[in-house]
């Protein structure tokens, strides 16, 4: 079993006495996607923030692995309209040359607005933008907060697919929040349902009918996104087998992505 | 043709050297004002700049020193308020901006035997400009722009995004301290110039008529660097001929040429 990038053992958040985010065990290795939902107010961010290293821990740890890089995708590139800024520049400014930037862009899809304003791109080019910026630093762990944000739902899906390429692509470990649970669910190995503390988490399959989900997100959500996976694991039935073979815990997730791909 | 010290014995042209010294650093710290919001902080700091000079007089140092501290003093301060959050940014700014002026113009009535040019600190003097104030804006001016050089990404990458920054591993907290301290220099050397009450003035003008026309921040920069050049030396040729106060006359000419550019330059969006 390799390392894991990210280790999170019991990871604490305090704010004012009130724990937002509580004792969450996690471990992201190679090749997973995970992905954490929740409702508003559930400590998604925080929790990033934390293995970003950019929200301070209360309590429990968070130990990277050595060197490890991190591209990340915030959930908003929002430009002070003073400040002009070509995609070109702002690519640039990740220290990375040229020659990488551009085909960090084109690997996104948006190699041909290299000379376009910043202020100019849509909100899924800026998306890509964003993507595009984490990936020239060739990322071990891809860090992203709402990545489809703004996007049209056609752009959502190849978004997510997207994501996975780059997964394959780069061998990195994957962690995103969302919101948009039927994407999620069809493009994630593992999802983690957060309420301040884990409530349910394992393949998207198996959350569905999890009564913690339920209880979280209604009946109605829980039933649609079943149906929905009834469908997805037709197609794909080997991928379906083997999600049900292992629950909980990262490392079946890795091994189930192996398995989806080839 | 007048030798280097004939000029630097000529008031005028003593002026309009420190004038544009203190332009040469305006600029890439006006933009920096501009992207990051900070016009009323500057203002803040430059009307603190008052009590430091009284304080100056108070334990008798250089005019400089005494600004440069009180000005990094307040500036610190104000990062420690906002992070409490009791009061909003504007309103905390607002009550020390004026408190600061205030406290600096009835400390300064308390020393009679002080006499100070109170017309000249406020709103500049062209007469006011000493070598020994060149040797300030030139050692200043320095300082400012090697650090500039040598923090450009880091502090435009803070400027764009800052949480992006961070786990980029550019160190936001101590860049954000540099560019106050930055701050408080140019303000001590630029308040001969244009005084106390329109140095934010020198700083946000050039860089928004820049704006218009750059595509780059780094272009940009060198705009309000050139605006800036324009503004100083038509100002002060101003104030020569038509015996105009130093610092209002610079911001008009700076505020003339905003309008011209916006105005030449239409709708056209960059």
């Amino acid at each position: 079993m390799t390392e894991p990038l990210v280790t999170l053992d019991h990871l604490t958040v305090l704010f004012d006495e009130r724990p937002v985010v509580d004792r969450v065990n996690l471990k992201v290795h190679r090749g997973d996607i995970i992905t954490v939902i929740g409702p508003n107010g559930a400590g998604k961010t925080t929790l990033i923030k934390a293995i970003l290293g950019i929200q301070k821990v209360s309590s429990g740890q968070v130990s990277l692995q050595k060197n490890l890089v991190i591209g990340y995708v915030p959930q908003h590139l929002t430009l002070e309209a003073t400040l002009p800024l070509s995609v070109k520049r702002f690519m640039l400014l990740s220290g990375k040359p040229l020659a990488k930037c551009a085909s960090a862009l084109a690997r996104t899809g948006v190699g041909h607005l290299l000379d376009a304003s910043v202020h100019h791109l849509s909100g899924g080019e800026k998306q890509r933008l964003l993507l595009a910026r984490a990936l020239a630093r060739k990322p071990d762990l891809l860090v992203l907060d709402e990545p489809a944000q703004g996007v049209d739902i056609n752009g959502q899906a190849a978004l997510y697919d997207l994501i996975r390429q780059l997964r394959d692509d780069l061998n990195c470990g994957v962690i995103m929040i969302s919101h948009d649970l039927h994407l999620v669910m069809a493009a994630t190995d593992k999802v983690i349902c957060l309420n301040q503390h884990v409530c349910c988490s394992g393949t998207p399959a198996d959350i569905s009918h999890d009564p913690a989900f339920i209880e979280t997100f209604g009946q109605p959500v829980a039933e649609s996104l079943a149906v929905y996976h009834h469908h997805h694991n037709h197609r794909h039935d080997l991928h379906g087998n083997v999600v049900a073979g292992g629950q909980h815990g990262a490392h079946t997730g890795h091994e189930e992505c192996d398995h989806a791909h080839h | 043709m007048p030798t280097i010290d004939a000029v630097l014995d000529d008031f005028f042209w003593r002026a309009l050297i420190g004038g544009l010294g203190v332009a040469l650093v305006a600029g890439p710290l006006g933009c920096f004002v501009v992207w990051r919001r900070m016009a009323y902080f500057g203002d803040t700091l430059a009307h603190s700049a008052l009590l430091g000079i009284a304080l100056s007089f108070l334990i008798s140092v250089p005019l400089n020193v005494g600004v440069i501290i009180t000005c990094v003093v307040l500036a610190m301060a104000l990062v420690l308020f906002s992070r409490t959050q009791a009061l909003a940014t504007d309103t905390l700014l607002g009550i020390l901006a004026h408190s600061a002026l205030a406290i600096g113009l009835v400390t300064l009535s308390f020393m009679p035997d002080v006499r100070v040019d109170l017309t000249g600190l406020l709103f500049g003097d062209l007469l006011a400009m000493s070598r020994y104030d060149l040797l300030w804006i030139y050692g200043g001016a320095t300082l400012i722009l090697v650090l500039l050089a040598v923090l450009w990404r880091g502090l435009l990458m803070s400027t764009i995004h800052e949480e992006l920054a961070r786990v980029e591993g550019i160190a936001v907290e101590r860049l954000r301290l540099v560019l106050m301290l930055m701050f408080s220099l140019v303000i001590a050397v630029a308040m001969k110039i244009v005084g106390v009450l329109l140095i934010t003035a020198l700083l946000i003008i050039p860089a928004a008529t820049a704006r218009r026309l750059a595509h780059n921040p780094e272009i940009m920069v060198a705009m309000a660097v050139a605006f800036g050049f324009v503004a100083v030396t038509g100002g002060l040729s101003l104030s020569w001929h038509l015996d105009t106060p130093a610092g209002p006359s610079v911001v008009v000419t700076a505020f003339a040429t905003f309008l011209l550019v916006y105005g030449a330059a239409g709708k056209a969006r960059v």
